[in-house]
């Protein structure tokens, strides 16, 4: 198990090196500079000049490179041409709204999506089964804006029950503020609740007709219990590994749902950086993302090392 | 023991059903094997599955027919009915092996499962019994084996893990749906001596399903042997190979290669196995037959009893092994 954690956390950091390089050659391959972007149209070529060399921009691209690596090893994603801050802390500033929208979400995502999803194949090819499937299409279809607005109109604007934008930090107003986050964190799990459910329930269909489902039945245990012990259990080694692309995917996707709900998030900042040309801040947010999506397939691929005792081998 | 009645298993609608299986009766005394042969697509595992209450659904259904285990009538019940009311004494283990054990859960665990439904037992009792029927099915190391996963042990021992799990059913009645064919020839030998053995031990019923004559001959007491979704002979196994009476199982020893030993080519019944429902007047297997008289084409032959418990289902049935 140990070494197989090593081997998997390795692999992982191999490709974040990889990541690194992309990331950084990209960034220096985008056309426009990052010293007109602070000067202005009037700076003269001598300011100009000055300001390359403090920046260290007038260095090889390879030592700027391991330059700027070195200092992320160290914590140290350099400063924020806009918000004249250090980039960790204007990514944490927004990491916390992210984090915890995204982990709501995820709640949702598997609240709704699995048992669902076991209802229906359960009882697949009935009204029910149809029903369910249907509005899991819908929401799997309609643009999450539109979800969004709906739920403000309907529990922010009518019902008065929720707010319906910005979120206050919890670490501020306490857990109540979380209040702010229940109706962009239901948005965003629209399309991925209904993802999770119709894969569920096509994974249980398939799982069902494993020659050791009719084993299980042939010992006379409860169809029920042949759902829980047998069919669920396999169905979820194809499910788990889709939570974590999701997992990873809101907070890169969650920009559309913090758009209309006023939320301080990740997903709002890379938008806005780009178009302030916040070099450093778009860099480090790319890094953070790549880290995150590392982690978490690093995490799904020991839950299934857990969940599969034939992992082991390959 | 176990009594099938006129059973008839069809596809396809009400209004125009497709028998798979029609009118197949048998009975299985106590401790007897009963072997029931006959070639892919005859019905053989359809007959097995519909027995267990285990037709796939939606899928085949019983049309017609009756199952009496033991005395009750379980014909549309499923396992967890079965256990229910009492009759669960029934198991069954299948050709394959390899896929017939959840790839994600102990060995003990699947073994005991079986043991809480039947015994009413859970926990380290439950676990103590699924080492015993290890024992007996004589897994080496078998308190290891209970932790093991079933990716770490061979089809050998995962069909006799299957058996473990039949047995912790504590069947009266064993139904083994080829249960040798996707093993080695040594191995097939080891698993069908420890079904005779477990038979005499426990005094248990086997409806053996197979379509290997050879296996039929080393392990059965009687045989049902079906061709197109009917048995067509019913018979004691040294009556059967001593004088078998219809001509498909005449037909099916022919091809026996140890019954051609230095032959240049082996004997074969010509032609294919029908569809079902394709053939829908007169004998099933006429178009196959040597022996094929106009009235065959015409007429559903009659089932002839000749001799002690030997029938066949047949107009002219074979004298001495030859054609009247």
């Amino acid at each position: 198990m140990w070494s197989y954690a090593l081997k998997r956390a390795g692999a992982a950091l191999v490709t974040l090196w990889a990541a690194s390089v992309i990331i950084f050659a990209f960034i220096h391959v985008i056309p426009g500079d990052p010293i007109y972007v602070l000067l202005g149209d009037t700076a003269t070529p001598d300011q100009i000049d000055r300001l390359r060399h403090e920046l260290g921009l007038d260095e090889p691209i390879v030592l700027q490179y391991l330059t700027w690596a070195g200092h992320a090893l160290r914590g140290d994603l350099g400063q924020s041409i806009f918000f004249q801050a250090p980039v960790t802390r204007v990514i944490a500033d927004g990491a916390e709204t992210s984090i915890l929208l995204a982990s709501m979400t995820m709640i949702w995502v598997v609240l709704i999506g699995v048992p669902i999803g076991t209802i229906a194949a359960v009882r697949h090819g009935t009204w029910l089964d149809q029903g369910l499937s249907g509005v899991a299409m819908f929401f799997a279809s309609v643009p999450t804006f539109w979800v969004g607005l709906y739920l403000i109109l309907i529990f922010a604007a009518t019902l008065g029950w929720l707010p319906s934008s910005g979120y206050p930090s919890i670490f501020e107003g306490g857990p109540g503020n979380l209040r702010y986050l229940l109706l962009p964190s239901l948005t965003l799990a629209a399309p991925n609740a209904a993802l999770i459910l119709r894969l569920t329930r096509a994974s249980m269909l398939d799982v069902a007709r494993e020659d050791y489902v009719r084993t299980a039945r042939a010992k006379g245990i409860r169809p029920w219990q042949v759902v829980r012990r047998h069919i669920l259990r396999n169905a979820l080694l194809t499910v788990v590994s889709a939570f974590g692309f999701t997992f990873a995917a809101l907070m890169s996707e969650a920009v559309v749902t913090e758009t209309v709900f006023a939320l301080p998030g990740i997903g709002r900042l890379v938008v806005q950086s780009i178009l302030r040309r916040d070099y450093p801040v778009i860099q480090g947010i790319i890094l953070v993302i790549v880290v995150l999506y590392l982690l978490i397939n690093l995490l799904v691929d020991l839950a299934y090392r857990l969940l599969d005792p034939r992992v082991e081998l390959q | 023991m176990l009594s099938v009645r006129d059973l008839t298993v069809s596809i396809g609608s009400d209004a125009a059903p497709v028998d798979i299986v029609s009118g197949v009766s048998f009975d299985i005394g106590k401790g007897e094997i009963l072997g029931l042969v006959g070639e892919s697509g005859c019905g053989k595992s359809m007959t097995s599955l519909a027995v267990m209450g285990l037709l796939p659904q939606p899928g085949p259904r019983i049309r017609d027919g009756r199952i009496d285990l033991v005395g009750a009538d379980v014909t549309t019940l499923q396992p967890w009915q079965r256990v229910e009311a009492g009759h669960g004494c029934i198991a069954m283990i299948f050709q394959e092996p390899m896929t017939s054990l959840n790839p994600v859960r102990r060995i003990g665990d699947q073994i005991a499962e079986a043991v809480r439904v039947h015994d009413g037992i859970s926990g380290a009792p439950a676990w103590a019994r699924a080492q015993e029927l290890l024992e007996l099915v004589r897994i080496p190391d078998a308190a290891l084996q209970l932790s093991a996963y079933p990716h770490q042990l061979s089809g050998g021992q995962r069909q006799r893990i299957m058996i473990a799990i039949a047995l912790a059913c504590r069947p009266q009645v064993l139904i083994a749906d080829e249960p040798t064919t996707a093993l080695d020839v040594t191995i097939q030998i080891q698993i069908l001596g420890l079904l005779r053995d477990l038979c005499n031990r426990l005094d248990m019923s086997i409806l053996f399903i197979t379509h290997d004559m050879g296996v039929i001959a080393q392990l059965a007491d009687r045989v049902a042997v079906m061709y197109g979704g009917r048995i067509v002979e019913t018979a004691d196994v040294g009556a059967l190979f001593r004088e078998p009476r219809h001509h498909y199982t005449r037909g099916l020893m022919d091809c026996m290669p140890a019954r051609n030993l230095g032959a240049r080519r082996l004997p074969t019944i010509s032609g294919q196995a029908p569809r079902p429902g394709a053939i829908r007047t007169g004998c099933v297997f006429a178009p196959r037959c040597a022996a094929v008289q106009d009235l065959c084409l015409v007429n559903t032959p009659p089932r002839l009893v000749l001799g002690k418990g030997h029938e066949a289902l047949c107009a002219f049935p074979l004298q001495a092994g030859r054609a009247l």
